[in-house]
């Protein structure tokens, strides 16, 4: 058990080894929320008991809260499923607004953080000495829930993409598994035309996937420094993947189906859509929602923009974070801690939840476990070496929940008439230029 | 003569200003309220004052939802109130056979949840999976895609006809049931033909039935909001979030958190529906002098 002061730690990097070892020396009530807070008093908090609400819907959490609650009978957690994604941030933005009812802890997707850690509705963990969790973490997952110094919340998942194609359809029709963009759009031609009910994927417009495959091809369309924002949605990355994607799109290539539908479901299980590029916590959905296929699907690296790249994207991931209105901070952390890099990262592990921390990554249980449902396959050696290429630098806009919200206003015009990609990618630019604007950033 | 004021009126209609002042008009007062502030990211709340609707005037995703509706409303509620009629004059006329079945049949649909009613017409509906696309496949027909971007407010009004015909009807039919009976008689008697009944007595019998259907209908095209915002799951793309302008307050104020903007847009089309309904209603009543 490390023993670290915030104002210590802040010092030097001399000075942080000097805090491990003459310990923690504050004993102020840990918690009031605004100074530091020792892992002394977390300790304290947790022995202390109390009730701590915690607002997910990730399923695996269900299990770390039975076995935390064992660890530390006095502590009560009510886990609340608060909605999925959007629902839970309206919920949480209007219980925030309200100053009433806010959770102590809450799930937030990365995507979805810098829109809560601007509002200042977080609590910097780093007061909780989250700052020596350095180097935990995967390098993704960690930068995205860091802002300037400030750590906003804890990587509980991530999702490094890859190419999850149905084998069994691949085979049929002889074709070989892409290993370029290229290949890919070549794959979805000679598929469709041996099956024309077949397609290489769906695809009805979807800001996650778009914003994923931009990040890969090594497209920073949104930049952000403090209040000052820039949007370039015709930079070199976002182009690549209008130009490829485009071709898809023209040729009608794509299944005219949504995702996480009942009819997307039923294609995925009936070879009609043959693969999917999603992040690596799908494989517990595919075993879950498309049972019938099982053993008919495999998992290849993400398809690259140039042959023999190993560049990846995130996709998906969510964080935990301690809103600043919830009452009990210590308590909070002590759970985040505990389900998010501690003992709790296990059960959730094997439970099918995807890590975030680097050594499971490396554990060779976790990379040797075979997945009956992909016959076997060692897909974990696939999903790791996608999350070390993921490329650096990527940040979403701070009203990124927003963006997504109005993607197909814009962008999925590209799907139904006569507009390209390009010029929806130009309207979803111009109407987050505006927002930005109205908002009262600096834009552009 | 200086007469005392009685109270006791008050306190018979006291408890009833006060729950219609809690929920019809403390609602409207805080939404009229919110028009006037602007909250924002950065920099947090500032009084306005008439900015949010000089916004909406000029905004064209909300005048593209407002002329949807409109449209909507001059194409679907004429068709609705026509077949509603038909179906109403033709149970009254007592030539039906099994009239009792009729009116509970044609009614049932009033009964099915918006809801449930829009998620069944989105299955029927689907070119992929659905009944459209099963029609395709097993008699090899190409039936254009009812939910692509020039169908979708045709396939809206279907299913709002569909709804609401019942309702209609109901409201029609139970206006023609007060109908002196004598009148048929003394038309029978002077050789009157059953069309001559209808356009001579039960039309201007009914014509009171008539405009509060037709005010009933426009206040529902106005704030269409269930159906598209259920089939916007199925064909995204194509039912933007300013689809109609109940929509686009509810995209505004949940995916947008612009609460202000959203409270005005719903003040601003709140009025555009009084004026229509009430233009309606004032030259309905100056024909009927």
């Amino acid at each position: 058990m490390m023993n670290i002061n915030r104002r210590t730690l802040l010092g030097s990097a001399m000075a942080v080894s000097l805090a491990v070892t003459l310990g923690a020396c504050g004993s102020d009530d840990g918690n009031n929320g605004t100074g530091p807070v020792t892992a002394d008093q977390v300790q304290a908090a947790l022995d202390a008991g109390g009730t701590v609400t915690v607002w997910a819907w990730e399923p695996t959490l269900k299990q770390v809260v039975t076995a935390f609650q064992t660890k530390y009978p006095k502590v009560k957690v009510n886990l609340v499923n608060a909605g999925t994604g959007d629902k839970q941030y309206t919920a949480l933005q209007n219980a925030i607004a309200a100053g009433k009812g806010v959770p102590d802890l809450a799930q937030i997707e990365y995507y979805a953080l810098p829109q809560f850690a601007l509002g200042k509705s977080l609590t910097d963990l780093g007061s909780f000495g989250a700052g020596e969790l350095d180097g935990t973490f995967t390098p993704g997952p960690w930068a995205s829930v860091k802002s300037g110094g400030t750590i906003y919340g804890l990587p509980m998942d991530s999702g490094p993409m890859a190419l999850f194609y149905n084998k069994k359809v691949f085979d049929t029709h002889g074709i070989t598994v892409p290993t370029t963009w290229d290949e890919y759009v070549a794959a979805a031609r000679k598929l469709h035309a041996a099956d024309p009910k077949a397609y290489i994927t769906s695809d009805t417009g979807d800001a996650g996937f778009t914003t994923s495959l931009i990040w890969q091809a090594g497209g920073k369309p949104f930049t952000v420094d403090g209040t000052n924002v820039k949007v370039n949605l015709a930079d070199p990355g976002s182009q690549k993947f209008s130009t490829l994607w485009q071709q898809l799109v023209s040729e009608k290539l794509l299944a005219p189906v949504t995702g996480w539908s009942d009819a997307w479901y039923k294609g995925l299980g009936d070879g009609t859509i043959a693969t999917l590029v999603i992040g690596a916590w799908m494989p517990a959905n595919l075993e879950t929602g498309v049972a019938p296929a099982k053993g008919d699907w495999r998992v290849a690296p993400m398809p690259q923009w140039t042959a023999g790249g190993t560049a990846t994207a995130e996709n998906g991931g969510s964080s935990l974070a301690i809103p600043k209105a919830g009452t009990n901070n210590a308590l909070a952390y002590g759970f985040l801690k505990y389900a998010t890099a501690g003992e709790g990262v296990k059960i959730r592990l094997d439970n099918g939840a995807f890590p975030a921390t680097t050594a499971d990554m490396k554990s060779d249980a976790f990379l040797n476990k075979e997945f009956p449902y992909f016959g076997g396959q060692k897909a974990n050696q696939i999903f790791a070496q996608s999350a070390n290429g993921v490329v650096p630098g990527w940040s979403y806009l701070p009203f990124q929940v927003y963006a997504n919200s109005i993607f197909n206003d814009t962008v999925g015009k590209a799907y139904v008439s006569n507009t390209t990609l390009a010029d929806g990618l130009k309207a979803w630019q111009d109407a987050c230029v505006k927002y930005g604007k109205d908002q009262g950033f600096t834009v552009n | 003569m200086a007469r005392r004021r009685s109270w006791t009126g008050w306190a018979f209609i006291g408890p009833f200003l006060a729950v219609f002042a809690f929920v019809f008009l403390a609602p409207i007062a805080y939404a009229l309220y919110l028009s006037l502030f602007r909250t924002r990211l950065i920099g947090g709340t500032s009084f306005a004052g008439l900015e949010n609707y000089e916004r909406a005037l000029t905004d064209p995703q909300f005048w593209s939802a407002a002329g949807r509706v409109a449209l909507f409303l001059v194409v679907q509620v004429p068709i609705m109130l026509f077949l509603a009629l038909l179906v109403a004059l033709a149970i009254d006329s007592g030539r039906l056979y099994g009239k009792a079945f009729f009116r509970v049949t044609v009614f049932m649909p009033y009964a099915v949840p918006a809801v449930v009613a829009t998620l069944m017409w989105g299955f029927m509906y689907g070119s992929q999976f659905g009944l459209v696309g099963n029609l395709n496949e097993s008699l090899g027909l190409s039936l254009p895609d009812p939910l692509s971007p020039g169908l979708m407010l045709a396939s809206i009004g279907n299913i709002v006809t569909w709804e609401f015909v019942g309702y209609n009807m109901l409201i029609f039919y139970s206006a023609l049931q007060v109908v002196p009976r004598s009148l048929y008689e003394a038309a029978e008697i002077d050789g009157a033909s059953q069309l001559r009944v209808i356009r001579s007595i039960k039309l201007p019998a009914i014509r009171g039935a008539l405009l509060i259907a037709t005010i009933f209908s426009i206040i529902g095209s106005f704030q269409l909001f269930n159906e598209p915002a259920i089939l916007q799951s199925l064909a995204p793309n194509v039912i933007t979030t300013f689809y109609t302008p109940n929509l686009y307050a509810y995209s505004l104020s949940f995916s947008g958190q612009q609460y202000n903007y959203s409270a005005t847009v719903a003040i601003v089309m709140g009025v555009l529906t009084v004026i229509v309904a009430y233009a309606v209603q004032l030259r309905a009543t100056r024909k009927e002098r």
